[in-house]
């Protein structure tokens, strides 16, 4: 169960959303994927002292809550930039030519898919398929579905993305359970 | 909830249905959202009012309607005399969203521009059983979903028929997994029931995880009621009482549908206690995958329900007798589950009129790459698959050559134009290094490079390895070297040898089906395209003597 009704010691009133996920799930282990897609929602990534905390309200090892962070790509242990570019590498894609955006990105930012730009403004990610494979190639951009992109209209794209300031929701993921 | 309230409801919706003079239906499926389908349909919904025509005119979202690659789509149906015929939009934005309203409500005049031909080969050569209600109804009402007789198989199964009936029914089908192993449905789902246990599961993969197939989403956010519907028949013939279904974090909007379904069945008492006032309780929930591909195999999805790390176990012990917290567990297809509810409502006979004599019923595929028509079909078993690629696909774009298609995703194989009469089924694909796979139908034409093709998908299978075991592991890495080196034209003959004893030790050894099919795209381009590789071989001398070999040692 959660740790009481008690504010989290740091002060951080986003760990009472947290609780009440874990409460509605009755702290049982075997929500722990569940519990930490919230906590990515409600934090954006999932620190280390995130993961303590999950481990403690679901009273399992810090080692298996560890093992299925780093398992499933879904959750980031790091803090991601301020916007995502997130390229689609599903067959229909790379048939598509989305390699050749990926190439175009790369040299362009000096980033490689992976990773965030030095800056923290771009961070360049790829998925396996987003089901939008009528559209290929196809990028979500900032959590929105892009079709039909060209290296060229990436560029464009990411250099207006970087241009705007992100709003605090755009980091947030969009999957809440 | 009675039968007899079921089909009370069922007359109500269409009363209320068959009162409007149009029905506007735009695709609210994923595809079309991601290409503004949620503007037009705002935009029709607005002029609607506009224009007072709220009590003539129905506006709904519906499920996929096929056509993705000609998006956002909006369907119109007139009733009345003089009205237009049934009409189809295509690429539709919010200046010929308000145009629908304006020139065909209002005046009875067609866009010619954006106008969808319907008679074309892609919707005629189509028979539909799972998507028979995608498209026409609104994906988000319970109430549209029974007037087209939902829930009415599961109120015949729970009030007529035994458990034992309802599992001969579907055997005597010959409904087979459609999650591309084939294995018949009816004869698992017997065993679950002989199978020991004081609580029983029901589980549906929606774990999509193969890049260019959106079968499975189509059905959850088009129809989402269907696959509920047969779940719960499932459940009742196995005498299981919970359920769930597992489907992936890349889905929102096929969780929220799911959500929402799930939520109004139980009001309506379709899911709950005492179904149809029988003994029987069935309950539904979803568990949300985080991004494995490897997920999508049965047992590792079932520790992913667990909370746990998503590692395959070996089988046996299969998950029909020891499978969700070691308990007799069915694990069906989100498909395979979508064809229950229409074999227990038209009877097994019915069913298998379609198809071949061991592959019964129809498939599901989405049509993608270098295709005219990209977007999503069902076919009957057995169609030849020169057909779904050049009838119904409309061939390849802007006429280059057909080269190769691909089934079954990273699981899969390429099938070259030799074999495009190749009868689609389950042991015909097989017979060519392919499998049939959840339904991915991805075209390659004379641009695509085979070499890079299947280093794409080791790539692939290499990232997406759980690391268990280490044919799996290690070999796909070293599959990925190979074909890297020989893309690079770094590779000799020796290589060659070495990549196609590899692919073999990694099939016959890997613990689980991702690691046993990983190096198939692999053996199926060296059947089919072996020139390209040979191609790209450098002969032995130059390698050896030149610095490259050096160099790569030092790496």
């Amino acid at each position: 169960m959660p740790q009481s009704e008690k504010p989290h010691p740091s002060g951080d009133n986003r760990f009472k959303l947290l609780d009440r996920a874990i409460t509605k799930h009755q702290g049982r282990g075997d929500s722990l994927i569940e519990i930490l897609h919230v906590a990515q929602g409600i934090f954006g990534y999932l620190e280390n002292d995130l993961l303590i905390y999950v481990a403690h309200a679901l009273k399992l090892p810090l080692s298996r809550v560890y093992g299925v962070a780093t398992f499933y790509h879904f959750f980031n242990l790091k803090p991601k930039g301020e916007h995502t570019f997130v390229l689609c590498m599903g067959t229909a894609c790379y048939v598509k030519g989305a390699e050749r955006i990926q190439t175009a990105l790369e040299e362009r930012y000096h980033c490689k898919f992976g990773q965030t730009t030095a800056d923290n403004k771009v961070s360049f990610i790829t998925a396996r398929c987003v089901g939008s494979c009528g559209l290929a190639p196809v990028a979500v951009i900032d959590n929105r579905v892009v079709g039909k992109l060209t290296p060229e209209e990436s560029l464009q794209r990411v250099e207006q993305m970087k241009n705007v300031i992100a709003t605090e929701e755009k980091i947030v993921h969009e999957v809440v359970p | 909830m009675t039968i007899e309230d079921l089909q009370e409801l069922s007359e109500q919706e269409q009363q209320r249905q068959s009162e409007k003079k149009h029905r506007i239906l735009y695709c609210a499926a994923a595809g079309c959202i991601s290409c503004g389908g949620d503007k037009v349909g705002n935009v029709l919904k607005a002029k609607v009012k506009e224009y007072n025509l709220d009590k003539e005119c129905d506006v709904v979202g519906s499920g996929c309607m096929g056509l993705c690659g000609e998006g956002p789509l909006v369907k119109i149906q007139s009733r009345g005399e003089g009205l237009l015929p049934p009409t189809m939009y295509q690429n539709v934005d919010e200046r010929v969203a308000e145009q629908i309203v304006t020139s065909h409500i209002l005046v009875g005049k067609r866009i010619e521009t954006h106008w969808c031909d319907t008679s074309a080969p892609f919707f005629t050569e189509q028979t539909k059983i799972v998507l028979e209600n995608c498209g026409r109804i609104n994906s988000e009402s319970i109430e549209e979903y029974v007037a087209a007789g939902g829930y009415l198989a599961l109120a015949k199964a729970v009030t007529e028929m035994q458990p034992n009936d309802v599992i001969e029914e579907i055997r005597k089908s010959g409904l087979r997994g459609r999650g591309g192993a084939g294995y018949p449905t009816g004869l698992k789902w017997g065993i679950v029931r002989k199978a020991q246990g004081e609580q029983k599961y029901v589980v549906c993969n929606a774990d999509e995880g193969d890049p260019g197939a959106f079968m499975d989403r189509s059905v959850l956010e088009g129809d989402p009621h269907r696959v509920l519907e047969g779940m719960a028949i499932a459940g009742y013939a196995v005498g299981a009482t919970q359920g769930y279904v597992y489907c992936r974090a890349e889905y929102p909007l096929a969780i929220e549908r799911l959500k929402l379904a799930i939520k109004q069945a139980e009001k309506m008492g379709l899911l709950g206690n005492r179904i149809f006032e029988s003994q029987f309780n069935f309950r539904i929930d979803i568990r949300i995958g985080a991004g494995a591909f490897v997920c999508g195999e049965e047992t590792a999805l079932l520790q992913s329900i667990e909370g746990k790390r998503g590692n395959p176990k070996p089988r046996p012990p299969y998950p029909s007798e020891k499978g969700l917290w070691g308990m007799p567990t069915v694990i069906n297809n989100v498909e395979t589950f979508a064809n229950v509810a229409p074999i227990i409502r038209n009877g097994s006979e019915w069913f298998s009129q379609f198809g071949t004599e061991k592959s019964k019923g129809t498939k599901v595929f989405a049509l993608a790459g270098n295709i005219k028509n990209t977007g999503l079909i069902e076919v009957p078993m057995g169609i030849p698959l020169r057909k779904i690629i050049f009838d119904i696909g409309g061939g390849t774009t802007e006429g280059t050559e057909f080269k190769a298609a691909q089934t079954g995703g990273p699981s899969g194989g390429c099938i070259p134009k030799e074999h495009l009469e190749l009868s689609v089924d389950y042991e015909s694909l097989a017979k060519v290094g392919s499998i049939m796979g959840s339904g991915g139908l991805i075209v390659m034409d004379s641009t695509s490079k085979m070499v890079d093709v299947a280093k794409f998908f080791m790539q692939f299978c290499m990232d997406e390895s759980c690391g268990k075991c280490i044919p799996c592991r290690v070999g796909t890495r070293h599959i990925y070297g190979l074909l890297d080196k020989i893309s690079n034209k770094k590779a000799t003959h020796d290589d060659m040898i070495l990549l196609e004893e590899l692919c073999l030790m990694v099939k016959e050894t890997s613990l689980c089906g991702l690691g046993q099919s990983a190096p198939n795209p692999v053996l199926s381009t060296l059947r089919f395209f072996r020139h390209e590789y040979e191609a790209l071989l450098n002969p032995v001398e130059t390698y050896l003597g030149g610095e490259t070999a050096m160099a790569d040692f030092e790496k």
